[in-house]
């Protein structure tokens, strides 16, 4: 075997995203788009959390956009956002040679693996919310975390079988680094030599701006404890009708309210640790119960 | 002879575990040979970020062959016993049993059964894949379709004996003589037959260090020379350099720089940053043994441009992470330390004994009590306590929780000694003594905070001087965090420091959450190991037994205040939902007589005193265990203990002035005049049944040694008393000499079981005197020999 080779570097942010979605799709992966509603991290999609429950193969890799009410900063922080996109992909089983596969996608968006230090470093992946760990690492680059490797070992407190690898990068992060800018409103959006070169900022520092004074100042957090408690009542009453993914799409919506919340600073600890056990009973319970389907499914 | 090399091909295996991996498969590899009954020679043993390996020469092409022997019965036993032996035996006829005769038994039937010995291949085959899926990894996991567990998923299995693979297969991954070497440098895969040709191909074109030894070397002698080259000291740290000798397979060393400005952060803060996010190492100018504004790192490739991007992109990040740094610090420093201090209330400690700001109230009572006694002012003793734990709510600690103590101390630096308005620095009093207004010191935080002048609260209108006491004293009330760290040597911070952890132990031994075994999930043994050396290290003088009943009465008042308030909280609930009135006021009548009877009652007197003989059989433990390391002998601690001292610090005085008494003649003759007296005593009174009780009679006297030795019992221990009475052991022990002489007469010249009665339970009496004697130094029944 010869020394990995880099290919060039991509234009810009989305000519990064192209690439890592071409590669993906020649790896035999369902290129999906975002799901449509308010996500905490790319892996709550449910084409990575419920997928990998149950005992059917499936490939499949999207760009999510990322809420993270408390993370925004006015636009004020060189690397922290309120709304960020993450890379995601999930292979189910994973293949012998995934690492082989990550690496390779690395070099598909130009880091020459002879010039850079890449890492493989222990960082077990754990989500509460919906029952989910397993293990793996951070990816290092040069001692920047590119991408969180995980191999799924129990989603929804269930033991998956097969198991899937999943992958996240954190687009912005590795866009920067491959673009050696500090602050991530000069990325360049799209390509700087087109007709109309538009950067991060040009793109999202106004949503920035507003986004965060919603999250800490403007959130009528009555309204939402309201809203947060409608939706435990549908998600609720979905999983007992026996429809688990509207029931998953009612605890994503209640998580992410609860997310709303607790930025505004509106809750005390105790508080803030019976919201977390009340997402975490609905979104668990739903994945569950699309387990237990799935399982029924592939039987006939 | 013949070698194995086995070695186990895997992802990434996280740093921390390689080491006791590499142990353990060798273990395993060594123990399952020996059960076959395989004897080898040399074992050498490799870990990495992705490999396991083990070789072990001087090994046989097939092991031994074995005679088993079975006895059966005699040769004129009955039929059925027979036929049962040649089952259990597999023989088919008697014939194929050989017949022994022994002088006493006769002759007798044995099964003597010749096992061949196997081929080394077929035993490894049968060992290695026992040995790989019953292997324990910390945390162990499953990977596409398979059933087997290992760390990351297994790649490859390389198995070699004698030249050739031993053929196996474990969950679909066939064995095989492939390694891999580094992913870009060398991947391979590279055939090997020995563990000659494996070492040499992964080191030569493979890019693979295999021994950790060679790579921690290599990167301490790489990092200093970096460092050397560009007139800087690496800052050294065992820790770190094992870790990262787990992460590279070719380790490659980068001197990194950094803004300057960073360095105005604290050291501890950029150090941390550094060793904790990044694994670098940090970097001194030898000149001023402050930090310098660059960083060791360690790479796993020879970058092709000689490092420049990896320096460069390491650089970034590491601003990135000391920007988010600056950020809590110029946001905690904001925050007065009382203003942190408040949120402590909404923090449990233990759920059972409240909240952290609990704790503090307890702790700045007691330090307050021990102020005097470690030659503290009481006061600032107290206004240490209560700005201790502030800083576990600051950004930072949030953070980096190994720096609670240690930004406390800097904030309260920054907090105390910011310039302050000239007005009420003319009032505030000069000098180093106690502060003017020490005595008014508030009975909270909170009302301290909107009382004082300027806002400045603990810390206002005190001397420069005064404020660095509290300020150590915040930093350093954590210590002794082990047996390498030193103990606070300051009266205020040893004030805090003993009052903390005597807190935390009484109040663990009051909700029975002691440690069991090895399990001590509160550090418990620490803390009271740090009890020890502070009191020793530093000379306290303290009667433990009194403090902790004292402490445990505030620990049961905190924890009915818990039961209390859940009561009260499920009552409050219960009148909201359906307005029970009347409710709150039945509970909380009830509650409260409880605490009351708890804590003035003569029950929980009792239970007190009951459990601080249990925490003082612990601190006894521990005292004994740090005694023992540094020489003492085990049986005059006991011997000591038995006194029921609690001033660890004449316990200490005592042992060591009783261990120089037993080293001289008179000593030794004492003891074993003691033991005489003390033999004769549990002979005679388990003759009579009866213990030996009474005063000696001194008109019984016949003969002159008893006499003799009874006035010189008398005078001894007077003499003993008095020097006892002024500390001074060696004294005390020198008055307790003078008896050996007469102890001697005694036993040469006086029959103990006379034949009158009265004559011989006189003498017996005498016999307890000697004993009685001695036990105002120690128990000498305790002592050896």
């Amino acid at each position: 075997m010869t020394a990995p080779v880099a290919r060039e570097k991509p234009a810009s942010f989305q000519d990064l995203i192209l690439r890592l979605q071409a590669y993906w799709a020649a790896q035999g992966c369902a290129i999906l788009q975002p799901y449509d509603m308010e996500v905490g991290a790319g892996t709550l999609h449910p084409a990575t959390v419920l997928r990998a429950l149950g005992p059917k193969d499936w490939r499949a890799a999207y760009v999510q956009p990322s809420r993270r009410p408390a993370d925004a900063r006015y636009g004020e922080n060189p690397n922290r956002l309120g709304h960020y996109y993450q890379y995601q992909v999930i292979l189910k089983p994973n293949p012998a040679d995934l690492q082989d596969l990550y690496l390779n996608s690395l070099y598909e968006i130009g880091i020459d693996p002879t010039v850079h230090d890449i890492r493989f470093v222990e960082d077990d992946w754990e989500n509460p919310t919906v029952g989910a760990w397993g293990l793996g690492w951070e990816v290092w680059c040069d001692g920047m975390e590119v991408s969180q490797y995980t191999y799924f070992q129990q989603v929804g407190g269930l033991d998956v079988f097969p198991v899937s690898g999943e992958l996240t990068y954190g687009l912005e992060r590795l866009a920067m680094y491959v673009f050696g800018v500090d602050n991530v409103y000069n990325l360049p959006f799209n390509d700087p030599a087109s007709q109309t070169p538009l950067s991060y900022g040009d793109v999202f520092l106004q949503n920035e701006i507003e986004q965060s004074a919603f999250n800490f100042e403007l959130a009528d957090v009555e309204m939402l404890q309201t809203w947060f408690s409608g939706c435990e009542k549908q998600s609720t009453a979905l999983r007992e009708a026996g429809k688990p993914l509207p029931a998953y799409d009612y605890a994503l919506k209640a998580s992410h309210v609860f997310n709303l919340i607790d930025a505004r600073g509106a809750i005390s600890p105790t508080e803030r640790q019976a919201f977390i056990a009340r997402v975490r009973d609905l979104a668990r319970g739903a994945a569950e119960k699309w387990a237990e389907q799935e399982a029924e499914r592939a039987a006939v | 002879m013949a070698e194995l090399l086995l070695e186990l091909f895997s992802e990434e295996i996280p740093a921390r575990m390689q080491a006791k991996a590499e142990a353990d498969l060798r273990d395993a590899l060594t123990k399952g040979l020996g059960e076959a009954g395989v004897e080898f020679g040399d074992v050498v043993a490799r870990s990495g970020p992705r490999r396991l390996m083990v070789a072990i020469s001087g090994l046989p092409e097939k092991s031994a062959d074995v005679s088993e022997e079975k006895k059966g019965p005699k040769t004129d036993a009955p039929e059925k016993a027979i036929e049962g032996f040649l089952r259990g035996a597999g023989l088919s006829s008697i014939d194929q049993a050989e017949v022994r005769s022994d002088p006493k038994k006769g002759d007798f039937y044995v099964a003597v059964r010749e096992i061949p010995g196997r081929p080394l291949e077929d035993i490894i085959a049968g060992l290695v894949p026992e040995i790989v899926r019953g292997f324990h990894w910390p945390k162990s996991m499953r990977w596409g379709r398979g059933e087997l567990r290992w760390v990351r998923p297994l790649q490859r299995i390389l198995c070699v004996f004698n030249g050739k693979t031993v053929e196996f297969e474990i969950d679909g991954l066939k064995s095989g003589n492939e390694t891999e070497g580094h992913r870009v440098h060398g991947r391979g895969p590279f055939k090997v037959s020995s563990y000659a040709e494996y070492k040499e191909t992964l080191q030569e074109k493979g890019f693979v260090a295999i021994a950790r030894e060679d790579r921690r070397l290599l990167i301490e002698e790489q990092a200093q020379m970096v460092c050397a080259q560009a007139g800087l000291e690496l800052v050294e740290d065992k820790g770190l350099l094992e870790e990262v000798t787990g992460l590279a397979e070719w380790p490659v060393v980068i001197l990194g720089e950094m803004d300057p400005a960073f360095l105005s952060l604290p050291p501890e803060v950029v150090q941390l940053s550094m060793r904790t996010h990044q694994k670098y190492f940090a970097v001194r100018d030898p000149k001023t043994g402050e930090l310098a504004p660059n960083f060791v790192v360690v790479a796993n490739i020879e970058a092709s441009d000689g490092g420049k991007a990896i320096a460069a992109g390491n650089s970034r990040v590491l601003s990135a992470r000391l920007d988010d740094a600056r950020f809590f610090w110029e946001q905690d420093k904001a925050t007065p330390l009382e203003k942190m201090a408040e949120k402590l209330a909404t923090i449990d400690f233990k759920k059972e004994l409240g909240t952290i700001a609990d704790k503090v109230e307890r702790v700045a009572a007691l330090a307050r009590e021990l102020a005097p006694k470690v030659g503290a002012d009481p006061d600032m003793a107290e206004r240490a306590a209560r700005l201790a734990k502030a800083d576990l709510v600051s950004g930072m600690v949030g953070e980096f929780p190994e720096l609670q103590g240690v930004m406390g101390r800097y904030y309260a630096l920054e907090q105390g000694l910011a310039p302050i308005d000239p007005h009420s620095r003319a009032t505030s009093p000069a000098g180093g003594g106690r502060s003017a207004d020490a005595d008014g010191v508030p009975s909270s935080p909170v009302d301290g905070g909107g009382a004082r002048q300027g806002g400045g609260g603990l810390l206002s209108g005190l001397a420069e001087d005064n404020v660095r006491k509290i300020a150590d004293a915040i930093g350093d009330h954590y210590k002794p965090q082990g047996p390498s760290d030193a103990v606070p040597t300051e009266p205020v911070a040893i004030a805090v420091a003993l009052a903390d952890k005597l807190d935390t132990l009484v109040g663990f031994w009051a909700i029975d959450e002691k440690p069991t075994g090895s399990k001590d999930p509160f550090a418990l043994r620490r803390a009271a190991l740090g009890v020890v050396r502070i009191v020793l290290e530093n000379g306290v003088r303290l009667r433990l037994a009194p403090m902790i009943v004292a402490q445990y009465e505030l620990e049961l008042f905190a924890i009915e205040q818990q039961k209390y308030n859940k009561q009260f909280d499920a009552a409050s609930k219960a009148e909201a939902d359906s307005d029970l009135s009347g409710l709150i006021e039945m509970v909380t009548d009830n509650s409260m007589s409880i605490v009351d009877e708890i804590i003035f009652g003569s029950d929980a007197k009792l239970q007190a005193w009951s459990h601080s003989k249990d925490l003082l059989a612990f601190f006894a433990d521990r005292l004994k265990q740090y005694l023992r390391d540094q020489g003492a002998r085990h049986d005059l601690i006991d011997a000591v203990f038995a006194l029921g001292e609690d001033d660890l610090v004449l316990i200490v005085k005592r042992v060591e002035a009783l261990a120089a008494f037993l080293e001289t003649e008179d000593g030794a003759n004492l003891l074993a005049g003691y033991k005489r007296a003390a033999n004769i005593l549990k002979a005679e009174e388990k003759k009579d049944g009866a213990a030996v009780e009474g005063d000696v009679d001194a008109s019984l006297f016949e003969q002159e040694e008893e006499r003799a030795l009874h006035t010189a019992i008398e005078t001894a221990v007077s003499r003993a008393d008095a020097a006892l009475e002024a500390e001074d052991f060696e004294a005390a022990m020198a008055a307790l000499a003078e008896l050996r002489g007469p102890v001697d007469a005694f036993f040469d010249g006086v029959t103990v079981n006379a034949d009158d009665e009265k004559l011989r339970a006189n003498r017996l009496r005498l016999l307890t005197s000697i004993r009685a004697a001695l036990f105002c130094v120690a128990d000498f029944s305790k002592i050896a020999g």
